[in-house]
């Protein structure tokens, strides 16, 4: 762990194919998880995973972006970019977690919504748009784990938590660097220094209090390394909804509104 | 987010001395149908073509004109500056230039006013400052005005125009999109209303937060609004796209806005709508 590594490197490791998924996660964390399916409206979309798992007593909704490891797990996957109904199927388990008063934990690891002939159609920016609204709601509590790649509203869709985590090596952005670097400096191939300049470390996001906790992590995960990294989320997680257990409906959902309100960066002219 | 092509449509403008609100001098080309127009004859007809009907973008104070009773105007004391959080060299000196070149202080002006004699909290978008993109600035207004909406039990509008959330503030800027929503979810537990119109063009993070909750959307006719930019979306299927593909008229038939309504119509419509949300305590 110790030795700093650059933006790019991490962009790198939190890309690497090999790295581990949110149902790798979802798998060694939760106890008995049950996938459910389905937006109720389309499709399922299965670019995100929706269902319940349990640690201990405690009841979970779990809603998580899924990546393929294989080049067929990714085409159905469609690479861990969400189409609308990804982002329906995901408001209708928020309401299901909030009716039956569980705590909901999402997994954060996409390139960004899919942009999309189909998407567009179907309304890729109402679809953000509402499921931040809802989460921004929800009278349970919230928690957001970035486990690999945070790009853009796809990522943020599902990152309106009371508390967000990030392992060590993932990345949180805007864009992705080389979209950014095409867009603000008109030159794709500048995309190492604009990770560089981007500010999307976990280090980075937690002075700018955009992240709430940094998990460690190796540079290179061994399985053994891989269970003491879902062991730290899983005690975070459990830390956290403890806390929350003893704070009223509202005060959760206050909670969650003063930390998105305060993110500012802003000064008096 | 999204502002590739838009924005290079939009320099590609500005080079040509067009486009945004009208420029100095006695004529202006209509990019549409290419006709010399006299430029007092499109102000005359709400900064559209007189021949063949093209929406001109238009300056806050413009649009304000438009829809605002004159002089009720009172715009919110924010008097706010970015942090530069990603410590770009260029920034604050681009936006030094803009705020003297375009005598707007960010991308969004607030406050409130009176449409037809009815109070409204109004937030009004502008092209001509970086695009309509939000940052900290323009989040943080948009966010102010939402609160005031729902203190002074207030109907909000907004008009949005925007490539979406600005690059240059980097993740602080797609922050700004959880903030507004979230201050959005106060507005709608208040039970107040809330009315979003979509201009040219409308993209990325402002399309996939405020612009798109609102309790009624309207759009004017042409607009391009979409999540993604024409020129990802074209990269990523690897064709060319429909004609028609994101406009205004693409999306009523699609189902993501309640109306269309041409600038001439605008207030009459606003104030209308607000009539009718009104009556909730029957």
């Amino acid at each position: 762990m110790g030795k700093e590594i650059s933006a790019w490197e991490r962009v790198e490791i939190a890309r690497n194919p090999k790295r581990k998924t949110s149902l790798d996660y979802i798998n060694s964390i939760f106890d008995d998880f049950i996938e459910l399916h389905g937006d109720r409206n389309f499709k399922d979309d299965k670019a995100i995973v929706c269902g319940l798992g349990k640690i201990g007593k405690q009841n979970f909704t779990i809603i998580a972006e899924q990546k393929g490891r294989t080049t067929k797990e990714n085409i159905e996957r469609n690479f861990g970019m969400p189409n609308p109904e990804s982002y329906r199927k995901a408001i209708r388990f928020m309401k299901q977690a909030e009716k039956f008063n569980r705590p909901v934990i999402t997994f954060i690891d996409t390139k960004g919504a899919y942009p999309g002939l189909g998407a567009e159609e179907r309304g890729q920016g109402e679809a953000i748009a509402k499921s931040m609204f809802e989460m921004a709601k929800l009278k349970v509590p919230v928690i957001s784990i970035v486990i690999g790649e945070g790009s853009s509203g796809g990522a943020l869709a599902i990152g309106v938590a009371n508390k967000v985590f990030m392992l060590e090596n993932a990345i949180y952005s805007i864009l992705s660097p080389e979209g950014y670097s095409s867009i603000l400096w008109k030159d794709s191939s500048r995309f190492k220094e604009a990770a560089e300049k981007m500010k999307l470390t976990a280090k980075d996001l937690y002075s700018m209090k955009v992240i709430d906790k940094i998990i460690k992590e190796p540079i290179k995960m061994e399985q053994e390394d891989f269970e003491s990294v879902s062991n730290s989320l899983k005690k975070e997680i459990k830390k956290e909804v403890s806390r929350m257990s003893k704070l009223s409906k509202d005060d959760i959902v206050e909670e969650r509104y003063a930390k998105f309100r305060n993110i500012k960066e802003l000064v008096e002219k | 987010m999204i502002v590739d092509k838009i924005e290079k449509r939009e320099t590609g403008a500005a080079n040509k001395k067009s486009n945004i609100d009208i420029p100095i001098g006695q004529w202006i080309k209509c990019d549409n149908c290419k006709d010399i127009l006299y430029k007092d004859d499109v102000r005359k007809n709400f900064n559209t073509c007189p021949n063949c009907g093209h929406y001109f973008r238009m300056h806050i104070g413009k649009r304000l004109s438009l829809v605002i009773d004159e002089g009720t105007y009172k715009k919110f004391d924010l008097k706010l500056d970015t942090t530069n959080p990603l410590g770009l060299e260029d920034y604050p000196k681009k936006l030094k230039t803009l705020r003297e070149k375009t005598d707007l202080e960010e991308a969004v002006a607030c406050g409130t006013g009176k449409i037809k004699g009815e109070d409204v909290v109004i937030c009004i978008m502008d092209s001509g400052f970086l695009m309509g993109s939000m940052g900290a600035v323009v989040g943080e207004k948009i966010t102010y005005s939402i609160e005031q909406a729902v203190k002074l039990k207030l109907p909000l509008i907004i008009f949005a125009v925007s490539g979406g959330a600005r690059m240059q503030e980097g993740i602080v800027s797609l922050m700004q999109m959880a903030k507004t929503t979230a201050a959005l979810t106060k507005l709608d537990e208040a039970g107040l209303l809330y009315i979003s119109v979509l201009t040219d063009p409308t993209y990325g993070g402002v399309t996939a937060s405020f612009a798109s909750l609102g309790d009624i959307i309207l759009a004017e006719p042409g607009a391009m609004i979409g999540f993604a930019g024409p020129r990802v979306i074209e990269q990523t299927i690897g064709e060319s796209l429909p004609e028609g593909f994101q406009t205004a008229e693409f999306l009523l038939e699609h189902g993501f806005i309640d109306k269309i309504v041409e600038r001439k119509d605008m207030k009459e419509t606003l104030y209308k709508l607000i009539q009718y949300h009104k009556g909730g305590e029957a």
